[in-house]
């Protein structure tokens, strides 16, 4: 091989070369990643009903292609009695749901910047801290739910955790958390906050301000900087690109609400009255129980597009507030 | 920030400052722990008393003792604290008890005002929850593992499930990646960045848009219900792939620059130099990986809905559906499903941190 063995050997090292490594994850990925997603927007097209086939060629008169037909039930309007309904209220409601759900993002991630900020000082224990704001992200999301439940639990002769607790700081009539609608989605929040607050988001602040030289601090104290000085002008422009990574992620993570997903699975079963009910359970409900494939499909590609807009605007416009220092 | 602070800061407020961090840290952290906490004393409740109008910390349940073949509650006088009354009957205006101590005025029946008791309760721990939540006799698992197993413990089987699936996922993942990501890193062949960049762009697509053709697919096929559909789509990940190749790239060139003239080939530089460069980077991808394959709910809600094939997150579900109103139970079996999940953090914790700080860097 005297391609292989030439100075500068890693430059010419042919496809063939490189293709035994790349192959096995290359082929998984073309065909459990890229390819359903070509699918996923070809179903969409398609008024696939789910039912068992005997043989593979039934498919293709499985499929019938409709053509828009999905798109327009999901996001068209028609006319009644002189006023403009959607052709399906139910999924403006659930978006409604999933937006007003990620209402928990600014406050989890403040209070994840906040925490990190304590962590991050130099005092004794701050690993035992950091492990069990943790616990909640690599516990099993099931489990955190089923707990969760029986925290918000409150039925007459009953009351749960959360509530007594309420009870004892003067709240004379708590609410009925996961059984009022009004309640249900404060109540859904809280949980997320509770869970991800210290979770990654945490993490990745504490390795930001364990990146800030101390240096700066000490030029800015000599200069009489006070402490909300110190933070406003050092530790928040410096940890901007971080800020900028969190609020990526987690504006598409919370889009797909996996979590939530699991939690109205769980908890309300998407109730009370549909409170509960993000887009990602509308998906399952649609393509599972239902056995709607194609309009699931649809619903998906709908919020791919959400995420991938949200992604370009905050490509284009977000990093325009990060400093790189 | 608080270093600065302090050495700034007048006296006082160098020894204040600590002070103030600790409370606030304290707090969070009790808040943190709240629900595990609750988790574990329901799990330790007698069945009747998980839901009380006052919840109780500690597991504790009536004193009773057994007069002419009935269970009576015992109470204390709240004006006499000595003495000690097993309620026999209510009558009209009151209660009938009958005295226990002091011995003098043993077995001396007496109406007192319901008001004037002070019922005893004693803490018992019900251990045995666990083994009730483990049996599950409502859900036994006939058939299990291809005729291995009969008659089974249906937390046995959903905890080998998940024991198979996330090894084979992870095993699978850490290979596959590892692999892909040495290409990208140490080779150059046309279109690698390309590739890359596509590889990085599926990181934004929802899971759902990929689940659904594949669930369909896997649906046709009759392969719904296999360990098959559990663990291969979930072997291929190109989050992994990213993590790696962030780690490789910081391996110095030089090292491989002299294994090649060395004559070595690309897969034993792979096998010999990078692999064992790299334990820390592969700690934090296993550490990953098998933490989200532990966790995993929806794929498996997907593709399995036999019990035999139920993993933790979906079984304990099943379970939940079963046990509707039983909390005791409840919690009991979602300790047992969060046991190893934190063990096994506790040990990774080190390379997970570090890989979460590492998938945040710009590259």
């Amino acid at each position: 091989m005297p391609g292989w063995k030439s100075d500068t050997p890693t430059r010419r090292r042919p496809f063939l070369q490189a293709l035994p490594f790349l192959l096995p994850n290359l082929l998984g990925f073309l065909v459990f990643t890229l390819l359903p997603v070509l699918a996923c927007f070809a179903l969409s097209f398609t008024d696939y009903q789910l039912a068992p086939i005997q043989h593979l060629s039934q498919l293709r008169e499985r499929m019938p292609f409709v053509g828009a037909q999905n798109f327009v039930k999901l996001l068209g309007w028609h006319r009644e009695a002189g006023a403009l309904v959607a052709n399906d209220p139910d999924f403006w409601r659930y978006l409604g749901n999933t937006l007003f759900l990620m209402l928990g993002i600014p406050i989890s991630i403040a209070g994840s910047l906040f925490l990190a900020i304590l962590l991050n000082q130099r005092l004794r224990g701050m690993t035992l801290f950091r492990t069990i704001y943790f616990l909640p992200t690599v516990s099993s999301a099931v489990a955190v739910c089923i707990v969760w439940k029986w925290v918000f639990h409150q039925q007459p002769n009953e009351v749960g955790l959360l509530n007594s607790i309420l009870m004892s700081l003067g709240v004379s009539s708590p609410p009925d958390w996961l059984g009022d609608p009004a309640w249900a989605k404060p109540a859904f929040i809280i949980m997320a906050v509770w869970v991800g607050v210290g979770g990654y988001n945490c993490v990745l602040y504490l390795a930001g301000l364990q990146g800030i030289p101390e240096e700066f601090y000490e030029a800015a104290a000599l200069d009489g900087a006070g402490t909300w000085a110190r933070f406003r002008h050092i530790t928040w422009p410096l940890l901007s690109p971080t800020t900028f990574f969190v609020v990526t992620m987690s504006i598409i993570a919370g889009f797909q609400g996996s979590f939530l997903f699991t939690a109205a699975y769980l908890m309300t079963g998407g109730g009370p009255a549909g409170a509960t009910t993000t887009l990602m359970l509308y998906i399952y409900n649609n393509a599972i129980s239902w056995h709607q494939l194609g309009y699931a499909a649809a619903i998906a590609c709908v919020l791919f597009v959400l995420v991938f807009g949200f992604t370009l605007i905050n490509w284009r416009y977000g990093q325009r507030l990060v400093h790189y220092g | 920030m608080s270093a600065a602070a302090a050495k700034s800061g007048p006296r006082g407020r160098r020894l204040l400052w600590p002070v103030v961090c600790y409370l606030l840290l304290g707090a969070v952290g009790v808040t943190m722990l709240l629900p595990f906490a609750w988790m574990v004393s329901t799990s330790l409740k007698a069945p009747g008393y998980a839901a009380e109008a006052k919840p109780r910390w500690l597991p504790s349940e009536p004193v009773t003792v057994e007069i002419e073949g009935r269970s009576c509650r015992v109470a204390r006088l709240a004006d006499s604290p000595g003495t000690r009354v097993a309620v026999v009957g209510y009558a009209p205006g009151g209660v009938e008890v009958q005295v226990l101590s002091p011995k003098a005025h043993a077995g001396e029946r007496r109406r007192v005002n319901e008001s004037d008791l002070v019922f005893l309760r004693r803490v018992k721990l019900h251990w045995e929850n666990y083994v009730t939540a483990w049996r599950a006799e409502g859900m036994r698992v006939s058939e299990a593992f291809f005729g291995l197993l009969h008659d089974a413990s249906a937390f046995l089987v959903f905890y080998l499930n998940s024991i198979i699936v996330s090894v084979c996922v992870t095993l699978g993942t850490v290979f596959t990646s590892s692999l892909a990501a040495f290409a990208f890193s140490r080779m150059k062949f046309p279109g690698r960045d390309a590739i890359f960049v596509g590889y990085l762009a599926t990181l934004m697509v929802p899971a759902i848009v990929i689940m659904l053709p594949v669930y369909l697919v896997l649906s046709v096929l009759h392969m719904t219900n296999t360990y098959t559909a559990l663990i291969v789509p979930a072997m291929f990940s190109a989050y992994g792939t990213f993590l790696l190749r962030q780690f490789f790239m910081t391996i110095p060139r030089e090292l491989e620059d002299a294994a090649v003239i060395d004559g070595a080939s690309p897969f034993q530089i792979y096998r010999h130099i990078v692999l064992p460069l790299s334990k820390p980077a592969l700690a934090t991808l296993t550490t990953f990986v098998f933490l989200h394959s532990w966790n995993e709910f929806l794929w498996p809600l997907m593709v399995v809905d036999s019990l035999p094939l139920k993993t933790l997150p979906i079984g304990l579900a099943h379970f939940q559906d079963a046990y509707t109103t039983e909390y005791h139970l409840l919690m009991a079996a979602s300790v047992i499903v969060m046991i190893p999940v934190l063990i096994v953090f506790l040990i990774g914790q080190r390379y997970f941190v570090r890989g979460i700080a590492l998938s945040g860097l710009k590259g």
